[in-house]
């Protein structure tokens, strides 16, 4: 007897159809076509009127969700590495290479509270000195505010007083550390709001330049693939669209777009020979400059070379780029006399270009531009073409907001808010300050709160040094720079070395393999939750705005945990009833049901719909409002009003009402900058970091520190460029979901191993040797990657191009030290900072050299 | 009676592979008895190829979606009737009960069909025969496109997507292999073609709004464009290994005269126009 639940994921909500306890089809969710409500209509120039698919267009790799839930990766049973005695020896040399033995969850959990007894005392009220535990987490392994990770895992290490390992913006970095400095917004991580974008776009705006952005694969992060129809609109409507980006990437193939490829990393040198042509020409808004802006007057003199002699002209522009002038001058020309929307990545910013050396830069002068054609103005914006279509705004918790996470929430009697440890680690960093024993960094990863706290100054230890460390869901080999530094932290013996290494996953991936404990957590589609399509809260208000519906979804379980795998909340119980705290815990003994029913009945939408019709029908489809208003982003400003859009983590509004209604402030018209004003030359970098010449406070072209202007480049002559994949989802959906593996451009079988993707140049292959289907070795002095060569020119001479999510890491021992052919090109990427002050991550700024693997 | 088909339209396809994944989502591991049997991993009912062409900077990739093609004058019917069959609906269907013969492999001539090596049984896609069957209207892979590229329905009923989208794109329609002459239900749009481009310049500054002329030199057929603001023109959807002259002409500039022949697109690169 077939029976079809609802789930949601992280590309959107599906309908899971399930025979005799098994899945059958994941198909996405299935609405009868009267229960979807009126939807919203945008208008055209030439008035033609459009309006979404009665469909739910759900991101492609959660149609593999059935094939990668019975993957034959899945961790069944907990488990213990055999050489591994918490007792004796602890053989930290052998991890990734030792074997394990089967064990109860008893022992499982019996074993891991004797280490935390040992690791973390309890003062006479019970509370626990974590300090030698740490714990960090992957991204996104599942979705539902009751599992998410900020609820089990933030309330549990909270709760045991841990030193947390801060998240570096991974995927931003340019604009977190960049953008705020010159437009405030660092509630959204220094990334724009895009409320209303795609009604004015289509309305106003003649041209959209693309600029290091491919939306139809980054999928507005977790909107899955709702906003492909808008680009297919906006194409079949004659939109001119130009994309810049060093591979041609997979809109700029179907929009058919003009394509610039600058060199990696020399983007700044662009947008700067841009900025220089509009100032001769005179084609800049001076209105807005003179009244919304200040500093602008520094910029001109870098930019004239008044400040260093080096006028930044197209000429000049086009020997750091490899982009003829007369081309940069034409795109100058054109942009400037057209009204154009500047898709600067996936949610307005964050294309791979902000994550190379120097990412600030290049954030700061997308604004620059954007800034000079006076974005607000109808049809000129920084808008991603992913969000910004008309919603209600009605509050419904997302994962990352405190009312959503169990340890903060109101739902909570009891809370665990955050680790009373003050010592902090950095996920860049962590592997050398765990083995050195000490170690520094600044920011607090995400700076969400205010601009001075990218300066926040972190030392370890403070409390003492860590011995315990939890891994939790995904595999960092594959997403962070220089990856090897992860094994060799694994594999230290000595003082500093980590005594006990826990994993928690679903599949056994890249780095669960390295620990001494492997825990079975099961997949959402194994327990019930509760979420909004998209929304993660937080610091993208609203995200609902991606889609085309905004959905509520029960998440109901749909068929029993897999083998002796567990809910994250029910791991986490496990021990806790180990350590005698299952009571506090639990908050009093809440089911995850109950939890669930708490967090629908604080947002608003509980007035609405009842938590019994919502759990009984498993979603909730909320209506755009009749009346429903249009603010686009940015107007507001460009008209000097009070900001009237539902931002409302600004700061500069207030919030009230559960966050519904927005009231103006005093200071409502200005930006979140120390002036208010959009800053061409920064008064926080003045004041907070006068000295840096990396970051300097009006953005500057500067060379990159591993780039075509290196001596590097002479011995490794590749430039690799290794953006957020298309097919995959961080390291989730890749070799678990052997489907997804089975699409030649994501991974190509050759000999019945699945490789990952490198693209090269058919003159650099042909120099090589190179044919497309070949075993290809990437290197340099930090290690060395198989892939399978696909020869194209999709990426120019001297470019190479391979996604840097690889879920396997998978090294073979070579003569010449360890290979692996799992794919984790961040094997060979640098983990230098951005510049020195910004501890960003700059895995798009790498040289290799690449040939052809004879085995 | 419904008469089902499907129209592909390449031009919106951007290769984002739903409808492959939902295909084995479908089969693989799913029984549908009378309609099918359940494929094996590895197997994919639905196929899409990725065709890259030109050059340089002027490169062009298309994903071309190949489900079974519901041929009317089916081949694979004429070929092998003990094991085809039509129904009614138009749909082409492989009687799982009649497939354990790898011959039938080459009843068809687009390849659609293929060995299951587990079962030792030929398999094909059905249509999603069984889900229309039961109620349903669309196939797992038209249900799933983003970009509305793969259509399905009803090509008898005037008032379907379908009917309607190919009533205003009659002229766009066309076969993936009309060598074949058997009037597949699957239509395609713009299937990918040699293109001509170029960019023209003059003193070393891109020419916009250059009047660019196209003649084929066999059957004249004259394709006429502009420069765009970078100096770029292309002509699209050209017939394949013709002759070509490309004009080019631009005020105060002497005409371009260029030949070339359509073996692939041709990308001329920068041409320079003299006074």
């Amino acid at each position: 007897m077939e029976k079809v639940y609802t789930n949601l994921t992280t590309g959107g909500p599906i309908s899971v159809y399930v025979e005799d306890g098994k899945i059958t089809r994941v198909r996405p969710l299935q609405v009868p076509e009267e229960d979807y409500p009126k939807p919203w209509t945008v208008v055209d120039k030439n008035g033609k009127k459009y309006s979404p698919p009665k469909a739910m267009r759900i991101a492609q790799n959660i149609l593999a969700e059935k094939n990668r839930l019975y993957s034959e990766d899945r961790i069944l049973y907990p488990m213990k590495r055999v050489d591994w005695d918490p007792d004796g020896e602890r053989n930290p040399q052998t991890r990734g290479i030792s074997g394990y033995e089967r064990i109860s969850w008893d022992e499982a959990a019996t074993i891991i509270a004797k280490e935390i007894n040992r690791l973390a005392p309890r003062d006479a009220n019970g509370e626990f000195d974590g300090h030698a535990i740490t714990a960090i987490t992957g991204s996104h392994h599942n979705w539902g505010i009751v599992g998410y990770k900020m609820a089990p895992f933030g309330r549990f290490f909270s709760m045991l007083n841990f030193t947390p390992i801060l998240d570096n913006p991974d995927s931003w970095e340019g604009w977190m550390w960049g953008a705020p400095h010159m437009w405030g917004f660092y509630w959204r991580l220094g990334q724009p709001e895009q409320f209303d974008l795609l009604p004015d776009a289509f309305k106003n705006t003649d041209m959209i330049v693309f600029w290091s952005n491919d939306p139809d694969s980054t999928h507005g992060i977790y909107s899955g693939q709702e906003s492909n129809i808008w680009r297919v609109w906006l194409k079949e409507m004659g939109m001119k669209c130009v994309f810049i980006d060093p591979f041609y990437n997979y809109t700029n193939a179907v929009m058919d777009g003009t394509w610039f490829a600058p060199r990696p990393g020399t983007d700044t040198a662009l947008a700067a020979a841009i900025a220089y042509q509009w100032i001769i020409d005179d084609t800049y808004d001076h209105f807005y400059i003179e009244n919304r802006t200040e500093g602008f007057d520094e910029f001109k003199d870098y930019i004239l070379g008044k400040e260093d002699g080096v006028p930044k002209t197209c000429e000049w522009a086009a020997e750091k780029t490899g982009i003829p002038a007369r081309r940069i001058r034409a795109l100058a020309k054109e942009w400037a006399s057209k009204r154009v929307a500047l898709a600067g990545g996936v949610r307005g910013g964050e294309g791979s270009a902000c994550r190379t050396a120097y990412g600030t830069e290049e954030a700061r002068f997308l604004i620059a531009l954007a800034a000079m054609q006076g974005f607000g103005k109808p049809g000129v914006s920084i808008w991603g073409t992913t969000m910004g279509a008309p919603a209600d705004y009605t509050w419904f918790p997302g994962y990352a907001e405190p009312d959503s996470q169990m340890g903060k929430s109101r739902a909570a009697n009891i809370k665990y808010a955050a680790s009373k440890v003050t010592q902090r680690l950095y996920r860049l960093n962590y592997p050398e300050d765990i083995i050195n024993g000490k170690g520094s960094f600044i920011g607090d990863g995400f700076c969400g709160q205010s601009i001075a706290q990218q300066f926040n100054h972190h030392e370890y230890p403070i409390e003492g040094k860590v011995k315990m460390l939890w891994r939790y869901g995904g595999s960092f080999m594959g997403t962070m720079t220089e990856t090897n530094r992860y094994v060799k932290l694994y594999r230290h013996v000595g003082e500093n070395q980590l005594d006990t290494v826990i994993n928690q996953d679903c599949w056994f991936g890249g780095e669960a393999k390295f620990a001494d404990i492997i825990l079975p957590a099961c997949t959402n589609l194994e327990r019930n939750d509760l979420g909004e399509w998209s929304v993660g809260g937080g610091y993208t208000t609203h995200a609902e705005i991606g889609n085309n519906w905004r959905v509520i979804v029960r998440e109901q379980k749909c068929v029993e945990p897999l083998g002796e795998s567990k809910s994250d909340y029910e791991i986490f119980q496990e021990v806790a009833k180990k350590l005698g705290v299952w009571e506090q815990y639990t908050d009093g003994g809440k089911t995850e049901d109950e939890w669930a029913e708490a967090f629908w009945n604080i947002s608003e939408l509980s007035k609405r719909c009842s938590w019994e019709e919502f759990n009984k029908k498993g979603y909730y489809i909320v209506p755009v409002p009749e009346d429903y208003e249009e603010h686009p982003a940015f107007r507001w400003y460009y008209e000097g009003r009070d900001c009237d859009t539902q931002d409302y983590l600004n700061p500069k509004i207030k919030a009230v009402n559960n966050m519904n209604t927005m009231e103006p402030t005093e200071n409502s018209k200005e930006l979140g900058t120390y002036s208010g004003k959009l800053e061409f030359a920064s008064r926080s970098l003045k004041e907070l970091s006068p000295e840096d010449t990396e970051r300097p406070p009006v953005p500057h072209y500067i060379p990159s520190w591993e780039g075509h202007e290196t001596e590097t480049y002479k011995k490794y002559p590749l430039q690799i460029i290794s953006p957020h994949p298309r097919f995959s989802f961080h390291t989730h959906y890749d070799t678990h979901a052997s489907w997804i593996d089975e699409i030649p451009c994501h991974r190509m079988i050759i000999d019945g191993y699945a490789y990952w993707v490198a693209r090269i140049n058919p003159k650099d292959a042909k120099d090589r040797g190179i044919k497309t289907g070949d075993i290809i070795e990437l290197y340099n002095e930090r290690g060395s990657v198989l892939c399978a060569a696909d020869v194209t020119y999709r990426v120019p001479v001297g470019v190479m191009h391979s996604y840097g999510c690889s879920a396997k890491y998978d090294p073979i021992t070579t003569e010449t030290g360890a290979t692996d052919r799992g794919g984790c090109v961040n094997i060979l990427t640098s983990k230098r900072w951005l510049s020195q002050n910004v501890p960003g991550m700059a895995p798009n700024s790498c040289l290799i050299e690449c040939r052809k693997w004879e085995c | 009676m419904a008469k089902y088909g499907f129209i592909i339209d390449v031009d919106r396809c951007n290769g984002c592979y739903s409808c492959f994944l939902a295909c084995k989502d479908e089969w693989i591991g799913n029984d549908h008895g009378k309609y099918g049997a359940a494929t094996a991993e590895g197997m994919n009912l639905m196929r899409v190829r990725e065709i890259e062409y030109g050059t340089d900077d002027k490169v062009k990739v298309d994903y071309i979606a190949i489900p079974c093609q519901h041929c009317k004058n089916a081949p694979c019917v004429a070929k092998r009737p003990d094991a085809f069959y039509t129904r009614p609906d138009g749909l082409v269907i492989l009687d799982p009960a009649k497939a354990a013969d790898k011959a039938l492999l080459q009843a068809c001539p687009y390849g659609c069909v293929q060995w299951n090596e587990k079962a030792g049984i030929a398999q094909k896609c059905n249509g999603c025969a069984h889900m229309l069957d039961a109620g349903e209207k669309q196939t797992r892979c038209s249900e799933c496109c983003p970009n509305q590229a793969l259509i399905f329905g009803d090509l008898d009923d005037p008032n379907s997507e379908i009917s309607k989208f190919a009533a205003e794109h009659a002229a766009e329609l066309e076969d993936f292999q009309p060598a074949f002459k058997a009037e597949p239900s699957v239509k395609y749009m713009y299937l990918p073609k040699p293109f001509i481009c170029g960019e023209v310049t003059f003193e070393g500054e891109d020419v916009k709004g250059a009047k660019v002329t196209v003649v084929c030199d066999e059957c004249g057929k004259k394709y006429e464009t502009e420069t765009d603001f970078l100096g770029d023109f292309e002509v699209q959807g050209l017939p394949t290994n013709k002759p070509f002259t490309v004009t080019i002409e631009a005020a105060g500039c002497k005409p371009a005269v260029l030949k070339c022949r359509t073996a692939g697109s041709v990308n001329f690169g920068e041409i320079v126009l003299e006074k």
